[in-house]
């Protein structure tokens, strides 16, 4: 949940990141509390990495600010910033053991090496990895180098804990594991997380706030649930599985810019946003006689793709739309490429929301 | 309008882990070279093996214990190899902050400086010496102020023997390490920044032991070339023997007095040099 603004609260990160390169420009602001993990999630080339380095003093600033916990820290070089990393590919040394790895930043702290291997052992211990100390990163599955990465950085205490793509080196299955894992050690976090990912389900399981960067700029902003519910752009849309349209409501019918109007339950006036689930759509090889469904659209089969045991339908023509259906619904229907098909939807299934 | 595009081949994508390849084999494996190119390989080849070959055909085996315990010899092999190690480990201790210097920081006229660093790589060890001679001779630019300052004198030295190979062989170094650093991920600098470590904690305990086998192999070039040095030794450094005679030195000189002593001398540098390629292909198998 969003707690608290940092206006009222001088705790937490407080930034505007303005990071200029040639013809990309981020411009991204952020308020993150104490406790709370806020991920950002947006396309590769987004620019979602590039705040990141910016956050971790990695890349300068053209403009904006950035402080936490009411310390202005722009100019502080990487080193001095009370932040830890844990880079996508993890970047464990690996001339060192994983305790070594972990003593690391306690070290440079000044701790002396006995102090800093007995901080590093208990960061071991806390994430379970106590029997992998004297293990060199080459040795380590990919879920105990994610951990590793995640002991080495929590080791610095820091006020503000950085993660990049941190579940994009691992595998289907170790991934289920280690999110849930991963989940437990930030809820215990007390400081400042963020998180960077093009994962949907990493940002919802992992955050407690989405912040949707899209070409460098937020785009939407709010709980996991909320921009499930309401996706406000294309690439949301389609991250959360939902057909997305935009157009003029008047009362219970939604007529989109292109022409073709969607009916629906609520009852709206103005610009509107309707989405609704490539599952709820029905597809007919003839027009469907009743009519049961007053959303019902001519369209052509543009390509098929196999998505688990469904197969999604990408359809073209008087609203371009996709759909789900069972291999055999598919069979019976004989769907192929450039196939005519009648799509229908009912209004039940639909959302509206005003823009 | 917003229209859901394309969705489903990205979704699927992530689901199966990519789209497969298949990889594709071009070009023919045991096809026979063509003789125009095989004639002159197998020259090349001959070439380059059989001076080494006549070296051992000719070499005085029978009196070859008697020549190499000789007090000259051992004498010239010491002084060769205390003094290309010397230059080994200046070329060492000077060699690695300018190759991480080339390889990391971004400053004007950087490649100017790596051209004028690699120079001696192909200018004559002849006129390296004589260079050295006017930088650190006694009337030299630099070398007048040593001497008057510091009362040190480098040319026809035993330290001059090293400072010359040091000139002719820190380039090997350089470019070896430079090139390691280049290849290295300077991504481990920014993690340990980010853990807390300056830039130099970063060199010392990250940087460092990731180029070590780079180090050591811009290390062994070196030296091997320091042992062989000749031009700039004898020019800068002169040809005393026990002070500034190393073995390359003292195979010229046996040659005109005593053949089957020069043979001797050589094969002993012919074994160093099979060593140090044993040891080089070893520290590049284990680092690749």
């Amino acid at each position: 949940m969003h707690k608290a603004p940092a206006d009222t609260v001088p705790e937490g990160l407080d930034a505007r990141l303005v990071v200029e390169r040639g013809a990309f420009r981020l411009d991204v602001a952020l308020s993150v509390a104490p406790g709370e993990v806020v991920a950002l999630l947006g396309p590769n080339g987004a620019g979602k990495t590039t705040a990141l380095r910016a956050l971790a003093g990695l890349s300068q600033l053209t403009e904006g600010h950035l402080r936490l916990d009411g310390t202005a820290l722009e100019r502080t070089p990487p080193e001095s910033r009370p932040v830890g990393v844990v880079f996508q590919d993890y970047l464990l040394f690996p001339h060192l053991t994983a305790l070594d790895n972990v003593a690391f930043g306690p070290r440079c702290q000044g701790a002396s090496k006995a102090e800093a291997r007995a901080q590093a052992a208990e960061w071991l211990d806390r994430l379970g990895l106590t029997d992998h100390a004297g293990a060199k990163p080459r040795k380590l599955s990919g879920g105990q180098a994610q951990r590793v990465a995640l002991a080495r950085a929590l080791a610095t205490s820091p006020r503000l804990l950085l993660l990049d793509e941190p579940l994009a080196a691992l595998d289907a299955r170790t991934r289920l594991e280690v999110r849930a894992q991963l989940r437990r050690h930030l809820a215990e976090f007390e400081a400042v997380a963020v998180l960077v990912t093009h994962d949907p389900l990493d940002a919802m399981v992992l955050a407690d706030r989405l912040v949707v960067v899209e070409d460098g700029r937020v785009v939407q902003e709010g709980t996991p649930s909320d921009i499930a519910r309401h996706p406000r752009t294309d690439y949301i849309a389609q991250l959360v599985g939902l057909n997305l349209y935009r157009g003029e409501a008047n009362g219970h019918t939604v007529r989109l810019d292109t022409g073709p109007a969607i009916t629906t339950t609520e009852t709206l006036s103005g610009p509107a946003f309707v989405a609704f689930p490539p599952s709820a759509v029905t597809l007919y090889r003839d027009r469907p006689t009743g009519a049961s469904a007053r959303n019902l659209w001519r369209c052509e089969v543009a390509g098929l793709e196999t998505h688990g045991d469904q197969i999604r339908a990408d359809l073209t023509g008087e609203l371009p739309l996709a759909a789900d259906l069972t291999t055999v619904a598919a069979a019976e229907l004989g769907l192929h490429p450039g196939a005519e098909i009648w799509a229908a939807v009912k209004a039940a299934q639909t959302h509206a929301y005003p823009v | 309008m917003t229209r859901p595009t394309d969705r489903s081949g990205a979704a699927a994508d992530t689901l199966r882990g990519g789209p497969r390849r298949r990889r594709v084999r071009t070009g023919g494996g045991g096809r026979g070279a063509p003789l125009p190119l095989l004639v002159p390989a197998l020259i090349g080849v001959a070439f380059l093996v059989v001076p080494l070959i006549a070296l051992l055909v000719r070499a005085p085996w029978r009196s070859l214990p008697t020549l190499l315990t000789s007090a000259e010899v051992w004498q010239a092999l010491q002084l060769s190899l205390v003094c290309a190690t010397a230059a080994t480990a200046v070329s060492l201790v000077i060699g690695v902050p300018l190759a991480w210097l080339l390889a990391r920081v971004e400053f004007p006229g950087r490649g100017l400086v790596r051209a004028l660093v690699t120079l001696p790589l192909v200018l004559p060890p002849v006129v390296g010496g004589v260079a050295l001679l006017m930088a650190l001779g006694r009337n030299g630019i630099v070398g007048r102020s040593l001497d008057s300052w510091f009362g040190i004198t480098l040319p026809f030295t035993t330290a001059g023997v090293v400072v010359a190979e040091a000139f002719v062989a820190m380039p090997f170094l350089v470019i070896s390490v430079e090139g390691t650093l280049r290849a290295a991920d300077p991504r481990f600098e920014e993690a340990a920044a980010t853990l807390g470590a300056s830039r130099f904690t970063a060199f010392r305990r990250v940087t460092l032991p990731l180029i070590a086998p780079g180090i050591a192999a811009g290390a062994v070039l070196a030296w091997a070339r320091a042992l062989g040095e000749f031009g700039a030794t004898i020019t800068f450094a002169g040809n005393f023997p026990g002070r500034t005679q190393t073995m390359p030195l003292a195979v010229y000189l046996a040659l005109q007095s005593d053949p089957e002593a020069a043979i001797a001398l050589s094969l002993v540098l012919l074994a160093v040099s099979v060593a140090v390629l044993a040891g080089l292909r070893d520290r590049w198998m284990t680092a690749g």
